[in-house]
């Protein structure tokens, strides 16, 4: 699997602000690539300057070994974009909608149709072609949204928070479209979220804080190395834990045991067997990761806050 | 063809944003009720104030020359106002982020600005088109000494302001990205265009560094122009009925037919091609602006 994307040193500063500093990182090709900081990290004005959207001020950006700066118009074709905010005309039918959308990468006629059929097959859309695209629920206009990135059937897909605000079932089937793109047309998927159950499935992490990798790697490689496990023990009292001599937090039906690794962990129950009847070993999540690596927890009231599209 | 989309596009979210539409569409009518309510009276007595001693004039004669005014002001000013209405597109689209979506793609600049250009033409040479309609209705019932040719003249004086309107606008618009910015231009544009181009007073009754100064400004011309087109026929028949050409002439000169630039008399010809020219820089200058801009690469 080659890079498709390739960022070297990248640099950006707006006034006396550092956005992005020293930015250096590879994504693979038909990888879902996590992209994940607060707000400020600098996260939108690197996909700004990817999409050909912000003057950089040093460093390469390379996409399907293609330059930035003398291929963008060829690049801006390997790329779809899902903004944050949906950009659909509130006022024209979907189908219009897509039909103007499709025209900017030379998509028209018989070839518009034939996409659009598939589009709507794929996101389960063609009783909405008609319908306004202001009058769709959430869920809905974000399929469409998804479909609109698709239509010039892109090598990349960006997605800058595709499912803040949409409920668990519409969450589900857009990932679940998203994980079919993948497999069929091998597309690599750029994500930045801040659901941290959809970076733990990411193939590769990135976290960002003030303009520079914090951490990276594999969401296991990034538990291991940030967080410890957890043993969840289950019919002992409090004083039995506490013998463990560990961090421990109480919940309705059982304690939570902090251990540093699985190797610990595995040493605690062959120390005190008995304890250990009915208990079950966790990584830790995503979510403590970036609270070790940044020491800021990841909010979706943090990531509101921000009401532009791209905006870090 | 993605050009023709992009317009398509443009031109359907105008006539849809009834906000958009019902505001460019109102603007002609509103003037055309203010102007006959409140001027027609006005510019009635400053016409028989003008006229030599021992000379009157047909009360139907009067009514097609003050009509005739009417018309030409509220034609001259609605179609650079109704313009910058519908070319509010153009801003709303960076103020929502909807611009974001079209930079994203391969599509050039150019054609970007085009779309813009060319679906605002269509909308309002639409209504111009439809207020000079209601304005020859207006004329007909107030009294008509229009030719046919006058009348195929005007409408192309009306496209051509147009023209001049939309470019004007386009340019203006470049350098805006918030609603409150248009809004405010509108605003501005609305209270101050129907002075400098001389729709509201004519601009021989200014002082002369004034008069000196409008006449570098393209849209006096497109006043003008409208003004010579609506009047011509009954300014013809205020001759035949014995008025001095001397007179007719001081007539015209205090109704902006005849606009000088110093001390050269402009001909039709020659604010023609003024206009046209202006329409021509304004646009090549926005299409360069936008093509400049571009990409930051």
């Amino acid at each position: 699997m080659g890079n498709i994307i390739e960022i070297d040193h990248l640099m950006k500063r707006f006034g006396s602000v550092e956005a992005v500093r020293d930015l250096s990182f590879r994504v693979k090709e038909g990888e879902l690539f996590a992209f994940l900081g607060i707000n400020g990290a600098g996260k939108s004005t690197t996909i700004n300057i990817m999409c050909g959207q912000l003057a950089r001020d040093g460093g390469t950006v390379t996409i399907r070994g293609m330059d930035l700066d003398r291929d963008v118009q060829r690049i801006k074709r390997e790329l779809g974009a899902v903004f944050q905010n949906s950009v659909l005309d509130g006022a024209l039918n979907v189908y219009d909608n897509l039909e103007s959308r499709a025209a900017l990468y030379g998509l028209t006629g018989a070839a518009f149709k034939r996409r659009l059929k598939e589009l709507a097959e794929l996101l389960d859309f063609g009783d909405l072609l008609k319908r306004p695209a202001g009058k769709l629920s959430g869920g809905q206009r974000r399929r469409i949204d998804i479909a609109r990135a698709l239509l010039h059937e892109p090598k990349i897909l960006i997605l800058d928070e595709p499912t803040t605000g949409l409920d668990p079932q519409t969450r589900k089937l857009i990932w679940n479209v998203i994980g079919n793109l993948r497999k069929k047309e091998n597309m690599t998927v750029f994500l930045t979220t801040h659901y941290m159950e959809e970076a733990a499935e990411a193939d590769f992490v990135v976290i960002l804080d003030r303009g520079q990798i914090s951490a990276e790697g594999t969401p296991l490689e990034l538990k291991n190395t940030y967080t410890g496990d957890f043993i969840t023990l289950y019919g002992v009292d409090e004083e039995q834990v506490k013998s463990l001599g560990m961090e421990y937090e109480a919940l309705r039906d059982a304690y939570r045991v902090s251990v540093p690794d699985t190797a610990a962990a595995t040493r605690m129950i062959l120390g005190k067997p008995e304890l250990f009847r009915d208990y079950e070993i966790t990584k830790g999540k995503m979510d403590d990761v970036f609270l070790a690596v940044t020491g800021k927890k990841l909010t979706e009231e943090e990531e509101n806050r921000d009401d532009g599209n791209f905006a870090d | 063809m993605t050009a023709i989309l992009l317009i398509k596009r443009n031109v359907k979210l105008f006539f849809k944003d009834k906000g958009m539409f019902f505001t460019s569409l109102v603007t002609p009518g509103i003037l055309l009720i203010l102007y006959a309510t409140f001027l027609g009276n006005i510019y009635r007595d400053n016409f028989t104030g003008a006229l030599p001693e021992g000379f009157s004039l047909s009360g139907g004669i009067v009514d097609g020359l003050v009509g005739a005014q009417l018309i030409s002001s509220i034609l001259s000013v609605s179609c650079v106002t109704v313009a910058f209405c519908s070319n509010f597109l153009m801003v709303q689209d960076k103020a929502n982020g909807t611009i974001k979506d079209f930079r994203i793609s391969p599509v050039r600049p150019g054609i970007l600005a085009m779309g813009y250009y060319a679906a605002t033409l269509l909308s309002t040479l639409l209504i111009c088109f439809a207020a000079a309609g209601i304005c020859l209705g207006y004329v007909a019932f107030a009294g008509w000494y229009l030719s046919l040719k006058d009348v195929c003249l005007l409408f192309l004086d009306v496209a051509l302001l147009v023209f001049f309107g939309v470019a004007l606008s386009s340019l203006i618009n470049f350098f805006l990205s918030t609603q409150g910015q248009i809004s405010a231009v509108g605003t501005i544009i609305s209270a101050g265009y129907g002075f400098i181009c001389g729709a509201y007073m004519p601009i021989s009754s200014f002082g002369e560094g004034l008069q000196k100064a409008l006449s570098f400004l393209p849209g006096t011309y497109g006043t003008s122009l409208i003004r010579n087109h609506t009047m011509r026929g009954v300014l013809a028949e205020i001759r035949a009925q014995g008025v001095p050409a001397s007179v007719t002439e001081e007539l015209g000169n205090a109704l902006d037919c005849n606009i000088y630039f110093f001390d050269h008399k402009v001909e039709i010809l020659e604010m023609y091609g003024i206009l046209a020219a202006a329409a021509a820089i304004l646009l090549a200058v926005y299409i360069l602006l936008n093509a400049l801009r571009k990409n930051v690469h």
